[in-house]
């Protein structure tokens, strides 16, 4: 019988870490294309 | 809040999922569409990204209001079954992180409405905010069973949101559609009260069926639904709204009505848990705003 194995500790740290930063870079991304366009919108109102 | 109940500290940082969690998407999904009705029934004209804009800052708003209300009421989440296991009282993210995710979030909301799509509309925003998260989280939710009713105005200001981001300004409409989510909430919670009551009870949170008992708030739950009628067919009779809208105010809140009269006369006992009347009350509660907003919208449009 084999124990089940558990996640690297250090490793599930890194890949949660690695989950946030993208989705704060998503975020931010996502915020100047709607920066962007709310400019448009205004300028062209 | 207590110091005591501080979760243990948690060896990982909390993934992306929790805090999207904490903005209780499910919940976020009736704001949104709540404010997008009330931007769309509006008789202005508003430029799509605008549009997008309004209801993107009213969902950050509520997002940011639960945030603030799950790091208050952390403990009493981990006494309550149906909310043990979201990412506070389940140790998943430690408490400053929600709180400080939650004032981002609603800092965020408020300033963006206010510079993309208005001022007034940001103003109500804050409101709204500070409302759900000191009013009813803070001050009402735990000290009266009365918490629900005046907790209710913060459900009620997205479609007044979304109202006023389209027109820049408050007018009798947007103040009716704030009247009638106010006056459902209370039948809508308290039918959901009455099935998890032992969960209120445990926590010690004086939901009305565990202060007042099951009769008194069933009656309760009548005399709501009967208001419910005329106030969801103001819009029509003061006509600000077409006959589309009135006829569907009419046959929704009549089995809105119906429903709550049955769950009232109800006095079943615990071998007809299944099939109480509450909870068929409570499903069709929210099938009933969707369908209500979505009439006002589809009466802006197909009737003008």
């Amino acid at each position: 019988m084999t124990l089940p194995s558990t996640p690297d500790p250090e490793q599930e740290r890194k890949r949660i870490q690695r989950g946030r930063n993208i989705a704060v870079g998503l975020l931010l991304l996502g915020l100047v294309v709607l920066f962007y366009f709310i400019t448009i919108a205004r300028v062209r109102a | 809040m207590t110091a005591s109940a501080a979760p243990a500290a948690h060896p990982l940082p909390a993934d992306w999922r929790d805090f999207f969690a904490l903005t209780k998407p499910r919940v976020m999904s009736l704001v949104i569409f709540t404010g997008l009705c009330g931007l769309l029934a509006a008789p202005v004209h508003v430029d799509p990204i605008i549009g997008f804009t309004a209801i993107l800052c009213i969902a950050l708003g509520a997002g940011g209001s639960a945030a603030l209300n799950q790091w208050w009421e952390a403990d009493l989440d981990a006494k309550m079954k149906r909310t043990a296991n979201r990412p506070l009282p389940a140790g998943r993210m430690d408490r400053t992180s929600a709180r400080d995710f939650g004032i981002a979030l609603g800092a965020a909301s408020v300033l963006i409405m206010g510079v993309a799509v208005g001022w007034l509309a940001a103003v109500i925003l804050a409101l709204s905010i500070v409302y759900y998260s000191v009013v009813y989280t803070i001050w009402l939710k735990p000290r009266t069973p009365q918490n629900i009713v005046i907790g209710g105005g913060a459900g009620a200001f997205p479609p007044m949101i979304g109202w006023i981001a389209a027109t820049g300004e408050i007018t009798l409409m947007p103040i009716l559609l704030f009247a009638i989510i106010f006056f459902w909430t209370p039948p809508h919670f308290w039918a959901l009260a009455l099935f998890v009551e032992t969960d209120y009870a445990a926590a010690g949170i004086p939901m009305m069926p565990v202060v007042a008992g099951h009769k008194s708030t069933r009656r309760q739950i009548l005399v709501y639904a009967v208001l419910m009628l005329p106030i969801s067919l103001a819009p029509f009779w003061l006509e600000v709204a077409g006959w589309l809208y009135g006829a569907s105010a009419l046959l929704l809140s009549g089995v809105f009505l119906l429903l709550a009269l049955r769950a009232a006369v109800f006095r079943g006992g615990a071998a007809d848990m299944d099939m109480r009347p509450e909870k068929r009350l409570f499903a069709y509660s929210v099938l009933y705003l969707f369908a209500l907003f979505a009439a006002l919208v589809a009466d802006r449009y197909l009737v003008g």
